[in-house]
């Protein structure tokens, strides 16, 4: 079975509710097609993924990266602030964080 | 000498004025700032010029007379890609999501630059988020490439590629995701340089996928991307990426280069699927041109094969989507940037989708979209995991490649500066202008973009790529002085010089079949 044939709308509003973006109808619809033709073409990556093969997440690995327990320079909370769409001068304003229904 | 004269000069040699007092670090900052104000309403290179250049420029001016040590590029302008965080200038990633954000902070690379008593020009317009190969996915409107304004100047980091060919700035940065630096590059006739993989800090670039993103210098000369690249790279304890290596000096390495008339003994590897049938014919015959001359020069021209770079594309847009959607989760109007309220008003959640619904753009959507497909419960392991394991048979492709060739080459793009618009309607066709940048992005390896010549077909530029192993970004500039030296040498002047004055006149045709 293609992606085209298993990507639906429903598919990608499920997936927009997900990724917060609230999509129209309109963009749905454009993205469920040109979703289901970019899928078909980086399908292909499953041909040599053997599970002999092991994973590679970042090019040149690095571990137990720290650094020295010495408090360095942070932002003030005017500078943290100073970005945001609305705050009360010392936190951020946010609306309702729960539904009437939650 | 006249502002033009300046705006033609390298950044090397401009320093070099600018420290025996020929000319003024403001003299310099205000003939580019001339420059931008001429052409750069046709170009729209820049989303945001710094008012501030003048006064910094002149504090430069002021240290060098008190007798302060100011390093080589003191008092030379630059561009800083809008991916970069800069104190007192918006900060937009090219997203109207980010539209007039002041950053808190300034990247470390910018940060350096400022150190080093650069003076910052203003910012340069990209695709939204780096996320394309043409800018035309820019929130503020494309970048016109300066050889030919109906055409794109590359992407992501075309608006850098276009300032510096446009004489609007002898040095920029940029940022490689999957080629952002290098494809504009050989689209515009200049040189970029993607570093190896930590070997210059993130902290303060806007985080595309951060698994794949480098910054590097963008340049007309190999000379000046060195000098850059010195500035910019090292250690830096705030990017837990950031390699500890102790780097030689690039710009030494690039003097050594430019000295150096023989080729002789070194192995390079042409990447048999990187020299593809399907590539523009200009492309590949300046390519092969470029091989002669090194090989006449003595190396050794030996054919590599990586079977496993067929995948690098499929991969890759797998991989980069699926840490798109993870880090642009956080532009969920709280902390910065814009917040649209639903009609009828909402909870915060409804409040975020409304934003993200009206501040993200088509492309930034499709690869959210993509990116959070990718990464769910039943297909991770289908999708990402097997991307993941195609980065190791790349990796190991490319260290079988360098055990028989001390550097590889490839054309840059697989063709020149298409129309804008052409491609836009077609993501799939958009994603396949960097087959041949990806490979190096998987595999965290250093690759170099210089011009080979224009295309005798349409008289566009067209570029090399230059990729030595992991740590040996020291071998880009060595062999890329050389060989800049050798085709300057044939053509009898920059490749850059051949490109319309855009000052005289907005329509012009390109020059063609001249080299």
């Amino acid at each position: 079975m293609s992606e085209t044939e298993r990507l639906t709308p429903d598919v990608v509003r499920h997936l927009a509710g997900l990724a917060r973006i609230a999509l129209t109808e309109d963009e749905i619809t454009k993205l469920t097609g040109e979703l289901g033709i970019i899928l078909d073409s980086i399908e292909k990556v499953s041909e040599v993924a053997t599970p002999d093969v092991p994973g590679t997440s970042h090019p040149i690995p690095l571990s137990n990266v720290f650094r020295a327990d010495i408090p360095g320079k942070t932002l003030t909370t005017e500078e943290a602030l100073a970005g945001a769409p609305d705050h009360d001068g010392s936190r951020f304003r946010v609306t309702a964080i729960l539904g009437e229904e939650q | 000498m006249t502002t033009t004269d300046l705006t033609r000069l390298t950044a090397a040699q401009l320093g070099e004025k600018i420290t025996a007092g020929e000319v003024s670090s403001v003299e310099v900052t205000q003939a580019h700032l001339d420059r931008i104000s001429a052409v750069d309403g046709d170009v729209h290179a820049f989303l945001h010029i710094n008012e501030k250049a003048l006064e910094t420029a002149a504090a430069t001016d002021a240290a060098r007379k008190n007798g302060e040590n100011v390093g080589p590029l003191a008092g030379v302008p630059i561009a800083i890609k809008d991916v970069l965080c800069t104190l007192g200038m918006p900060s937009t990633a090219g997203s109207r999501i980010l539209e007039g954000w002041v950053p808190p902070y300034d990247a470390t690379v910018v940060a350096r630059l400022r150190d080093a008593g650069l003076v910052l020009l203003g910012k340069t317009n990209m695709d939204e988020f780096a996320m394309g190969s043409s800018t035309e996915h820019s929130a503020f409107g494309p970048t016109h490439n300066p050889w030919d304004l109906e055409r794109i100047p590359g992407g992501s980091g075309g608006g850098s590629a276009a300032a510096v060919a446009a004489f609007e700035a002898p040095v920029a940065l940029g940022s490689d995701t999957g080629g952002s630096i290098r494809q504009p590059a050989a689209v515009t006739g200049s040189v970029g340089v993607k570093p190896t993989y930590g070997g210059v800090s993130r902290y303060g670039a806007i985080a595309l996928a951060s698994s794949l993103d480098q910054v590097g210098p963008v340049s007309r000369t190999v000379l000046d991307a060195a000098l850059v690249h010195d500035i910019i790279g090292g250690y830096d304890p705030r990017d837990s990426t950031s390699l500890k290596d102790e780097w030689p000096s690039f710009a030494e390495a690039a003097r050594e280069g430019a000295r150096q008339d023989s080729l002789k003994g070194l192995r390079i590897g042409v990447v048999k699927e990187l020299d593809a049938p399907g590539f523009q014919a200009g492309v590949t015959q300046r390519f092969h041109e470029a091989l002669a001359l090194m090989e006449g020069a003595g190396a050794e021209i030996v054919e590599v094969s990586a079977p496993n770079f067929e995948y690098a594309v499929a991969a890759y847009y797998l991989i980069l989507p699926a840490e798109a959607s993870s880090n642009l989760a956080k532009f969920d109007s709280v902390r910065f940037g814009l917040r649209v309220n639903p009609v009828g008003g909402g909870t915060v959640e409804d409040v975020m989708a409304a934003t993200r619904e009206a501040g993200f753009g088509a492309e930034v959507k499709r690869r959210i979209i993509l990116g959070t497909y990718a990464l769910s419960a039943g297909y991770y392991d289908a999708y990402y995991g097997s991307a993941q394991k195609v980065r190791t048979l790349i990796q190991r492709d490319f260290a079988k490649a360098f055990s028989q060739a001390d550097v590889l080459v490839s054309p840059a793009a697989p063709t020149t500066a298409f129309k804008l618009g052409e491609k836009l309607e077609d993501p799939l066709a958009m994603y396949l202008n960097d087959v041949t940048t990806i490979p190096a992005n998987l595999a965290g390896i250093p690759g170099m973009g210089l011009p080979m010549g224009l295309a005798p077909e349409d008289g566009l530029p067209v570029g090399i790529q230059l990729m030595a192993p992991a740590h040996a970004d020291d071998r880009l500039y060595r062999l890329g002085a050389t060989l800049e030296r050798m085709l300057e040498s044939r053509w009898g002047s920059p490749l850059l010089n051949s490109a319309p004055d855009l000052a005289k006149s907005e329509m012009f045709g390109a020059e063609s079949g001249a080299l």
